[in-house]
């Protein structure tokens, strides 16, 4: 039997993943802009002082990762409409992932160090 | 395959669809999602220089971003926040059942673009420096 790579397997999990991931951030970006009109973003020794937050360290680590699985999903879903080679969406599958993880690390090492 | 079956996987013919308000604001939050992961390395970057330690950090953070360039971007992506953002909300409201009627999917797709229109017009002249 002929068999058509589809990569399926997923589907609800992924739906509310996008939601609750969605809510994280949407949440997170409140408090920043609150943060924000509060006078964390007036200096730069302010906004330093603010990020290195335990709290906000902790969001930040929560929206640095949500942010990365939300575009996964996102991303991936792009790749899946528009391309028609299983090869080539099975590359860009890979590469999105890759690039996602490298920056979750990078973007966490950055809040981390501080 | 017998005809019951449905042709999987299924793709789009993109110069084939004409659009409606609500599939023109669901096809920017695509286009809005697909900018902000390409430039996600500017950002974290950005986010890097405002958090260093060192002055050359501040020095380099303060000559990227007085880049016309950058600041052309920085308005795009803050557009583009601003929409996913909005239309974010939209989706999470009709995944409860508010505003899934025609007319009104149509009015909350015009209020996002307002919205997020009108926020990128008012942060978006901070981010330049008006005020």
């Amino acid at each position: 039997m002929q068999r058509l790579v589809v990569g399926a397997g997923y589907g609800l999990k992924d739906w509310l993943a996008q939601r609750i991931t969605g809510v994280v951030m949407a949440v997170f970006t409140l408090i920043m802009f609150a943060a924000a009109l509060g006078g964390a973003m007036a200096s730069r020794e302010a906004w330093q002082a603010f990020m290195a937050n335990g709290f906000i360290r902790f969001l930040s680590f929560l929206f640095i990762v949500s942010l990365c699985y939300h575009a996964w999903v996102g991303v991936r879903d792009i790749w899946m409409d528009y391309l028609n080679s299983a090869a080539l969406r099975l590359f860009l599958h890979v590469m999105t992932l890759l690039a996602l993880v490298g920056y979750a690390g990078w973007a966490i090492q950055i809040i981390w160090r501080l | 395959m017998s005809e019951m079956t449905k042709q999987r996987p299924k793709h789009l013919a993109l110069h084939e669809i004409r659009l409606p308000l609500a599939g023109f604001a669901s096809i920017l939050h695509r286009v809005s999602g697909a900018g902000l992961f390409l430039m996600l390395p500017l950002l974290i970057w950005l986010l890097q220089l405002s958090l260093g330690s060192t002055q050359d950090s501040a020095t380099m953070f303060a000559a990227v971003t007085g880049n016309w360039l950058v600041k052309l971007i920085l308005l795009g992506l803050l557009w583009a926040f601003l929409h996913h953002f909005c239309m974010g909300i939209r989706i999470l409201l009709i995944d409860i059942h508010v505003g899934v009627e025609k007319q009104q999917a149509h009015n909350s797709a015009m209020t996002v673009m307002v919205v997020s229109l009108a926020l990128t017009a008012i942060l978006g002249l901070k981010l330049l420096g008006a005020y």
